[in-house]
């Protein structure tokens, strides 16, 4: 009797150990999967001030969209909080948008090779941030169905784990409007 | 079946096909020693065949990508071509989107679009692609594509491909040696094994069908093996994109370049994202076409595709 008690709590503990360690797992792997979109988001950052200096010249009476640009990286870069930077990062996808559209209008600026090359640097900086999004909203699924499915979710409450939040899309024409808040740290 | 139950199963059929091989290897040694090995006190043939298989399986696993890399004369790409540089920037979007590191990149010189990808495990993968296929698709179509690639890498498909492509070839090479050795030695050892009873007789006919047919039966069984592996690749690709259309867009294009792809051989063949032999065979149907191909009639991946975007 005393042998299937003991046999009973070791096997609880370990089921509890094992539960627990791939919960873990897998909320490093979101939040690792969150840090990578900070890297490309970074990326973009630093690709902006060489785009305006190479479109600069032949674009002069375009000054207010290229303010424009440059101010909205600039408080990108700045913004607190993951709302906030959220909010920023967006207005800077539109400015950059709007940058783009103009550059049409200029036929020595889209022959130009360097402004070529930026701009597929931007596309694919964009497209990677989009993909860094989709991966972790990937994880995030996986973490939470992990976190929220019976009986492990005993152990969630216990040791106060969190579901993370997930990118919405809010606005049906932004691609991704991230509204986020990562309780998961 | 999912992605991660695939790379599961993938892991087992390495174990499988690696040991089915080196089983046939002893089988061959074994008749060796049958036929010729009275005069030694020891097996020599059967452990000269046993060491060779388990060499030769795990060479392959270890340095296969390199072989196949420099038999299709791949070259590192050049970033200062916008197009390659363009490659580049899809594989590291694929590469996030799927969550594995970046395989290498290799491009060929060849004007007929195709791609594959090979290596170990997604921690030491390469990625090639021919000429043609970075002139003749646009962005969106090149990044199905990478996409496709690299739900084979992340599902371990390469390794499975990787093994049996160096098997098929070690395979082919040993079957040819055996046969000559047979041919030339079979009357010596005619006379001496004389009389020795129908088991023995049977045993030896076996022995000579598995030599003369073992090249043959490799190559389908990477055929076969191949063949299924493409449809879920598409489907793993195309839920990384989540554009199914481009990679049925990109299909059609490859399919529509009817050249056959020169600089991939029949041993690589079942790697590439369509068949390199060309139109020919990949618009045929029937049971034999099916056995004989190396991936299923591109029709019917792009039917598949259209299906996922609910468009068919």
């Amino acid at each position: 009797m005393v042998w299937i008690l003991l046999v009973a709590i070791l096997a609880a503990v370990a089921w509890l150990i094992s539960s627990y360690n791939s919960l873990i797992s897998l909320r490093n792997l979101a939040i690792n999967g969150w840090k990578q979109i900070d890297v490309q988001l970074k990326r973009r950052h630093d690709l902006i001030p060489n785009l305006v200096e190479t479109v600069k010249g032949a674009m002069k009476f375009e000054q207010n969209t290229l303010t424009q640009v440059i101010e909205a990286r600039n408080k990108a870069i700045a913004a607190q909080g993951v709302a906030e930077k959220a909010a920023q990062e967006n207005v800077l996808t539109g400015a950059l948008r709007q940058l783009f559209a103009l550059v049409e209008n200029y036929p020595d600026l889209k022959s130009n090779q360097n402004v070529g090359k930026l701009q597929e640097e931007l596309v694919s900086t964009e497209n990677r941030i989009g993909f860094a999004r989709q991966f972790y909203n990937d994880i995030a699924t996986k973490f939470n169905t992990a976190l929220q499915v019976f009986p492990a979710n005993m152990i969630a409450g216990m040791f106060g784990f969190k579901v993370a939040e997930l990118f919405e899309i809010t606005d049906s024409a932004e691609r991704a409007t991230p509204k986020v808040d990562l309780n998961i740290k | 079946m999912n992605i991660y139950e695939q790379a599961l199963s993938n892991r087992r059929a390495t174990w499988v096909i690696s040991s089915v091989f080196v089983g046939l290897f002893l089988f061959i040694g074994f008749g060796f020693d049958y036929m010729y090995g009275a005069g030694f006190s020891v097996p020599v043939f059967t452990i000269a065949a046993l060491f060779l298989g388990i060499v030769s399986a795990y060479s392959s696993y270890e340095y296969g990508d390199r072989f196949i890399l420099s038999s299709t004369h791949a070259q590192p790409l050049d970033l200062d071509d916008p197009a390659q540089k363009q490659w580049q920037n899809v594989v590291e979007e694929m590469s996030i989107a799927a969550g594995i590191p970046l395989p290498r990149i290799f491009i060929i010189e060849d004007q007929d679009p195709n791609a594959f990808a090979t290596g170990k495990d997604p921690q030491h993968s390469s990625l090639v692609v021919t000429k043609g296929l970075l002139q003749s698709l646009d962005r969106d179509e090149l990044q199905a594509v990478a996409a496709h690639e690299m739900s084979h890498i992340r599902n371990f498909d390469i390794r499975v491909m990787l093994m049996l492509s160096v098997l098929v070839g070690a395979m082919a090479l040993i079957s040819d040696w055996a046969r000559r050795g047979i041919f030339r030695g079979s009357r010596r050892s005619g006379s001496r094994r004389q009389g020795q009873g129908n088991a023995a007789l049977l045993l030896l006919v076996v022995w000579l069908v598995t030599i003369i047919l073992a090249p043959l039966l490799s190559q389908l069984l990477a055929m076969c093996v191949s063949r299924k592996r493409e449809y879920l690749a598409d489907a793993s690709g195309a839920e990384l994109t989540r554009h199914p259309l481009a990679l049925a867009r990109a299909l059609e294009k490859i399919d529509s370049r009817s050249e056959p792809t020169r600089s991939i051989n029949q041993g690589t063949a079942h790697l590439c994202i369509a068949d390199p032999k060309g139109r020919s065979l990949s618009a045929k149907q029937g049971w034999v076409a099916d056995l004989l191909a190396t991936h299923p009639p591109i029709n019917r991946r792009i039917e598949a595709l259209k299906q996922m975007a609910y468009v068919a």
